[in-house]
């Protein structure tokens, strides 16, 4: 089964309880057949998103658009998209293959048809010989699985995941991302997915839009996210991160990195004095052990404080002469020594390394 | 060892062990229906078939007396029409209930909750108080000036049926409000976004899920009606005794023996009509199965 996916446009969506503000100018266009997943901290809006385009709940201000036409007033059950819950939410009182049957009965498909072809959307989960069963008969990864073909059995052009993964166990959930991939290729349709789970949104998406207290911080795809995050925030969300307080010289256009004594030239579009809490976001993996006279861009002391040791790599601890703290990472092989604790070590990251954010409050704030 | 003193010892080791585990809280229950419901039910069967002898002459005067087969046939429909009207009022009530807030839930429950406090003796004489003669709905007619002289509504049946209805409802309501609240409140949702239209998503998932507590609910109202007793004898009129009056009538003259007989069909008929209703409910509802797998 293959289904054209939709363009979904949501343009300035607000949406408010009392005076409560809890979606404010979400703005965001999908490309057909595209996987977008909606990330932030838990109460940042992601739910209000997906049940506003469900048909849950209405917006208060702004329109969605699928393919172009508005849906707002269409009611939910005429909106044509699929929709996995969190908790599956499967009809206990019917079997599996009534589960997945349920949206063409409810489309008025003949019973033979809809058998037929809720038991090819069985088979596209390897869940065909569940098909008598009762939904309690079904394990956790599952009862995802049927809910996943019940959501796609009728080819919505959209289909909304709201934190499907989020009950199982961190196993079976990585082998669940790696099904869903799959399947989305051959369905094709498009996919808005809800998580809180950063690596999941990073291993999934095409593109991710990171959401914090109802507006969109940053919408761009993973790699970008993880290497040019718009702002403190979406650093700090994304992977884990060292961030050192930077000040700019006026007389040079350098930036001043205090914590570390030393300086790194600054782009021009970055202006560090036009106001706000400037730092830079160091990703642990690019802080790298050097040795003598091999320096890099930014170099400095530090003595280790704690080494976690993780088989082909070692996530190590270390402060500075003035006591402040960083991670860094290394790989390594077998002939790699261990770095004890309080041992001395050199470090250093090159000045692209280096990333400038802004410590932007949100708007409400 | 020798076997008895073997079966004594097991006999010793299952006490210990029921002793151990907290099964045993459920002897003094168990004791408890075993001396005040299933000996006298014992005893009442016995006392219908044997009266000096093995007799069949109470079933006999029962099946060949008109007036009593036409109090059975009564009390039987009477029952089963107060079960379905209390179903189909107290299911929207309970329905309506379970889709507020949750603290406007815990106050409409209570609400529903108050009368229970209230024995039915006093429940029967209120509505006496009401609907008599110079009672508060005829006094409010005539000072309206609808009516000229009072309505007659006390003793009769449509007086019985108002009674019993405002009696046993609420706990119709309790009954289907705690299936209700146990459906999960996403899966109507999710028939919704599935493309069921909303009374779609009611008959084929709210309904099905529910229908045990409204089975509940028919089945406890139908039982307490087939025994009703002090609110046929106070509003109704001559013509609206039900069998549990009969049976109090002929206690009282010591026919024991008939009574009994009269009894046990009252057992037996309730037995009857609630497995009938329970066999029948589970053709009526949920989507037609698209069948099974090949
Ligand atoms: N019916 C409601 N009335 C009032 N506030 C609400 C209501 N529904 C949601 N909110 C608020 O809106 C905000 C966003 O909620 P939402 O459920 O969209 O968050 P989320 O990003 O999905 O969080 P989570 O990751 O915990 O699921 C929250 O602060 C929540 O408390
Ligand atoms: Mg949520």
């Amino acid at each position: 089964m293959t289904v054209g996916g939709a363009t979904v446009e949501f343009e300035k969506i607000r949406k408010t309880y009392g005076d409560f503000v809890a979606v404010d100018d979400f703005t965001l266009t999908t490309e057909p057949g595209e996987f977008v997943t909606l990330l932030g901290p838990s109460g940042s809006g992601k739910t209000t998103v997906l049940n506003m385009l469900a048909g849950f709940t209405d917006a208060t201000a702004g329109d969605i658009r699928v393919n172009g036409q508005s849906v707002l007033s269409v009611p939910t059950e005429k909106r044509n998209v699929g929709m996995v819950f969190q908790h599956y939410s499967l009809f206990p009182h019917m079997s599996v293959l009534d589960n997945v049957a349920f949206p063409l009965r409810m489309r008025s498909v003949a019973r033979a048809e809809a058998r037929d072809r809720a038991l090819k959307a069985l088979a596209m989960v390897q869940l065909e010989s569940t098909a008598d069963r009762m939904p309690d008969q079904l394990s956790g990864g599952q009862k995802q699985r049927v809910a996943f073909a019940r959501g796609v059995v009728f080819e919505p052009p959209v289909l909304l995941m709201d934190e499907p993964l989020g009950a199982l166990d961190l196993k079976l959930r990585e082998a669940m991302q790696l099904e869903l991939k799959q399947i989305h290729k051959t369905v094709g349709c498009t996919i808005i997915f809800v998580t809180h789970d950063q690596s999941e949104a990073l291993t999934l998406s095409d593109r991710i839009v990171v959401m914090r207290d109802g507006r969109i911080e940053q919408v761009d795809t993973p790699n970008r996210i993880y290497d040019r995050p718009a702002n403190k925030f979406v650093a700090e969300f994304i992977g884990q991160t060292n961030f050192f307080a930077l000040e700019s010289e006026p007389s040079t256009g350098a930036g001043n990195l205090p914590e570390l004594g030393s300086s790194i030239p600054l782009p021009e579009s970055i202006d560090a004095r036009a106001g706000g809490d400037w730092w830079v976001s160091v990703r642990p993996e690019k802080i790298l052990r050097i040795a003598e006279g091999a320096e890099r861009g930014i170099n400095f002391d530090a003595a280790i404080d704690e080494a976690l040791f993780l088989g082909n790599e070692v996530h190590y601890q270390a402060s500075l002469p003035g006591g402040r703290q960083l991670q860094f990472r290394e790989q390594r092989g077998p002939d790699t020594p261990l770095l004890a604790r309080q041992a001395a070590v050199r470090l250093g990251f090159d000045y692209s390394d280096a990333i400038p954010v802004a410590d932007t409050h949100p708007a409400s704030a | 060892m020798p076997a008895h003193s073997f079966r004594l010892l097991s006999l010793g080791i299952g006490i210990v062990k029921l002793l151990r585990s907290s099964d045993w809280l459920i002897v003094p229950g168990v004791l408890l229906l075993a001396f005040f419901f299933v000996a006298p039910t014992v005893e009442i069967a016995l006392s219908s078939i044997f009266d000096e002898g093995l007799t069949g002459k109470h079933f006999e005067r029962f099946a060949t007396k008109g007036a009593y087969v036409e109090v059975f046939r009564r009390t039987l429909v009477r029952s089963v029409w107060i079960g379905i009207l209390c179903v189909l009022i107290g299911y929207p009530i309970a329905y309506f209930i379970v889709h507020r807030s949750l603290r406007t839930q815990v106050f409409l429950m209570l609400l529903i909750l108050v009368p229970l406090w209230t024995s039915i003796l006093i429940r029967t004489y209120a509505w006496m108080v009401v609907l008599g003669r110079e009672g508060i709905v005829n006094n409010a007619l005539i000072w309206l000036g609808l009516i000229d002289k009072p309505l007659r509504m006390m003793f009769t049946t449509g007086a019985v049926y108002v009674a019993m209805i405002q009696i046993l409802l609420p706990i119709a309501v309790i009954a289907c409000y705690s299936a209700m609240t146990e459906i999960d409140r996403t899966l109507p949702r999710a028939a919704k976004v599935l493309g069921a239209s909303p009374w779609k998503a009611f008959r084929h998932v709210f309904l099905p899920l529910s229908l045990e507590g409204a089975l509940t609910s028919f089945v406890i109202v139908f039982m307490l009606s087939m025994g009703f007793f002090i609110t046929p004898a106070l509003v109704g009129g001559r013509k609206d005794a039900m069998l549990a009056n009969v049976i109090a009538h002929n206690v009282e003259q010591l026919n024991w023996g008939f009574a009994s007989a009269l009894a046990l069909l009252l057992l037996v008929a309730t037995i009857i009509v609630i497995v009938v209703v329970r066999l029948l409910a589970n053709r009526f509802v949920g989507v037609r199965s698209v069948g099974m797998a090949p």
